[in-house]
């Protein structure tokens, strides 16, 4: 294998992830518009539950849609992950992977290829909404578009590797209603993309431990400070680890010779 | 020869204007803004990138301050003290006080630099103080709880307000009579010219509006009225009002809606409500407008406004509740 067949393969995986994503039109505008629905109706109704301290990175009061914005760029993260461990179920059972899995490669380098393809679509997403979301004066400074780039391909990764690590543990299409229910919803509402810890705090200290270590927390925290340019060191190594463990189990579990693959082979005899 | 000096012209060029910018940008810089904390009993002194370099404890609850003319002093209205305290600039060293007459709230300093209108709240006076001489030179009777002060440019009007008679008094200062009363929403509270002269801008805190009166014809000709989205009427509380020199851009402090909202000044109409800290009082334009400043009074902070842009850039805590607040060039 010579590294001109990896590049065909990788270049092959994205234009796959590209086509599907952008042949979904209904994909598209849905990713579109679950963010814009929490901003513009979610974020109205909640006007006022901010605006009494200031936390970084802001440097000075910021109303709730300037607030979520983050969290909601985490959740089109969340959702694409998520989407795209879907269409894994979904190429398994329709037999389309077969295709990926023959191929010479080695395995891990494919499941690497679908995530770095799946993290290009989310940041374009991220992208678009940024666009949209600067209609409604959410305006980081101009620096900030360039510094949430690398931020957003971090946790892009990370949250497509989760996604991966449950698509290899997912045995139907059906099942992906319990992800929504366990997974998505969750790590959603136990962080800190809707209301800042420090408020979840008062609420409720146990409440405020399990979004700390929820990866996504870290995930929405390092694309809000790299909004305004700023590098939250500790979220950042917080999703670095949570990436290696999740793709390392993912790549365990889609493992020919061990792992999930090999069970649900034992299962199915 | 002169092809050699050409060049060496063209190659200063360059740094030359790098220098010139990084003048004008340090000129910028080197603006300090003060604050006067009304609970805290200080001033705080902060550099253009809102450190606070000093804190001056100072007399009892001090709310207006004025920069004298010159800028190397700060007059401070000591309310509780009964006197208006000045404060030396380049040292931070208190000089011998002025007196003011009862309960000084608010101040203008008159355009010769030399004479300061006080409104005295508790006993319904406005009391002019020599600065030179450091002694009341004059006593003018208006309504019950006077507080705003404006004079106009020209030195000939002063317009105070009373917070419960609802009036705006013009005060003819050739004679320091009253000359006309205007009635305007309730508790109003600061009187500002537009700097050519044509227009005094009142604003009522509990009617949550602004009055704009010709001062020839005495006649409000204009009102413009506040509705913040998703803030209840009654927290509408029009105070601080800061209009640029050109007449194009004011400034309205609306209290604890804690916004300020931007007006048109030609057209009157309000463009846009910008999100500060609670109970946002007085604002104050640094030289050339580029920044206004606001006190915070609930949250003890101040918030710093980019007037080209029309956005919050930062908001930094300084003492408690603070009130006033001037920068000095």
């Amino acid at each position: 294998m010579r590294p001109v067949h990896y590049w065909r393969c990788l270049l092959g995986i994205v234009e796959r992830e590209a086509l599907r994503f952008v042949n979904q039109r209904g994909r598209f505008i849905s990713a579109l518009v679950r963010p814009l629905v929490w901003l513009l109706i979610f974020a109205t109704g909640f006007h006022f539950v901010l605006g009494v301290s200031i936390i970084p990175p802001y440097r000075t009061y910021v109303p709730y849609e300037v607030y979520i914005a983050p969290g909601l760029l985490g959740m089109i993260q969340l959702f694409q992950g998520m989407q795209s461990s879907l269409s894994m179920v979904y190429d398994r059972e329709m037999g389309s992977m077969r295709t990926l899995l023959v191929s010479p490669l080695p395995r891990w380098y494919l499941l690497v290829g679908k995530l770095l393809a799946g993290v290009i679509v989310s940041v374009l997403q991220a992208y678009v909404f940024l666009a949209i979301a600067w209609f409604w004066e959410i305006e980081p400074p101009a620096i900030g578009y360039i510094t949430v780039l690398p931020a957003l391909i971090l946790s892009g990764m990370m949250l497509g590797a989760l996604g991966l690590l449950l698509s290899s543990a997912i045995r139907q299409l059906e099942n992906f209603a319990g992800v929504m229910n366990f997974v998505i919803f969750p790590m959603f509402f136990a962080s800190s993309a809707l209301y800042p810890l420090w408020r979840v705090q008062e609420a409720s200290l146990p409440l405020y431990y399990i979004c700390n270590l929820n990866p996504f927390t870290h995930a929405v925290e390092l694309i809000r400070f790299a909004l305004y340019g700023e590098v939250d060191w500790v979220s950042a190594a917080a999703v670095v680890a949570a990436l290696l463990v999740f793709m390392s189990l993912a790549i365990y579990g889609y493992d020919p010779g061990r792992g999930m693959m090999l069970r649900r082979a034992a299962a199915a005899e | 020869m002169s092809f050699s000096l050409n060049q060496a012209v063209f190659a200063c060029r360059l740094p030359l204007l790098a220098a010139l910018a990084a003048v004008t940008a340090g000129a910028a810089r080197a603006d300090t803004i003060l604050v006067s904390n009304e609970k805290g009993n200080s001033i705080t002194v902060l550099d253009a990138a809102l450190k606070v370099i000093k804190t001056v404890p100072v007399g009892q609850r001090p709310r207006g301050i004025v920069l004298s003319k010159d800028g190397h002093t700060l007059y401070i209205c000591a309310s509780d003290d009964n006197e208006i305290e000045q404060l030396d600039l380049d040292d931070y060293t208190m000089k011998p006080p002025l007196p003011s007459g009862a309960d000084p709230e608010n101040f203008a300093l008159h355009p010769d630099g030399r004479h300061l209108y006080v409104a005295n709240e508790d006993n319904s006076l406005v009391t002019i103080v020599d600065i030179e001489q450091r002694r009341v030179v004059g006593e003018i009777s208006v309504g019950v709880e006077p507080e705003g002060m404006g004079i106009s440019p020209d030195g000939k009007w002063v317009v105070n307000t009373s917070e419960t008679t609802n009036m705006a008094h013009f005060i003819s200062n050739a004679t320091h009579e009253v000359v006309a009363n205007v009635l305007v929403d309730t508790r109003p509270r600061r009187a500002v010219w537009t700097a050519d002269g044509k227009e005094v801008w009142v604003s009522s805190e509990i009617g949550g509006s602004v009055s704009i009166i010709d001062p020839e014809t005495h006649k409000i000709t204009h009102k413009i009225t506040f509705a913040v989205p998703s803030v209840p009427k009654e927290a509408v509380q029009a105070v601080g009002i800061a209009i640029t020199k050109d007449r194009k851009l004011a400034f309205v402090a609306l209290g604890p809606a804690n916004r300020v909202a931007v007006v048109d000044a030609r057209t009157y109409e309000v463009t846009k409500y910008l999100l500060v800290g609670q109970r946002v009082w007085n604002l104050a334009f640094n030289r050339d407008e580029s920044r206004l400043y606001t006190t915070n009074g609930v949250s003890n902070d101040i918030s710093e406004i980019d007037v080209p842009n029309l956005r919050v850039l930062q908001s930094v805590p300084v003492g408690a509740e603070p009130w006033g607040v001037v920068v000095r060039p």
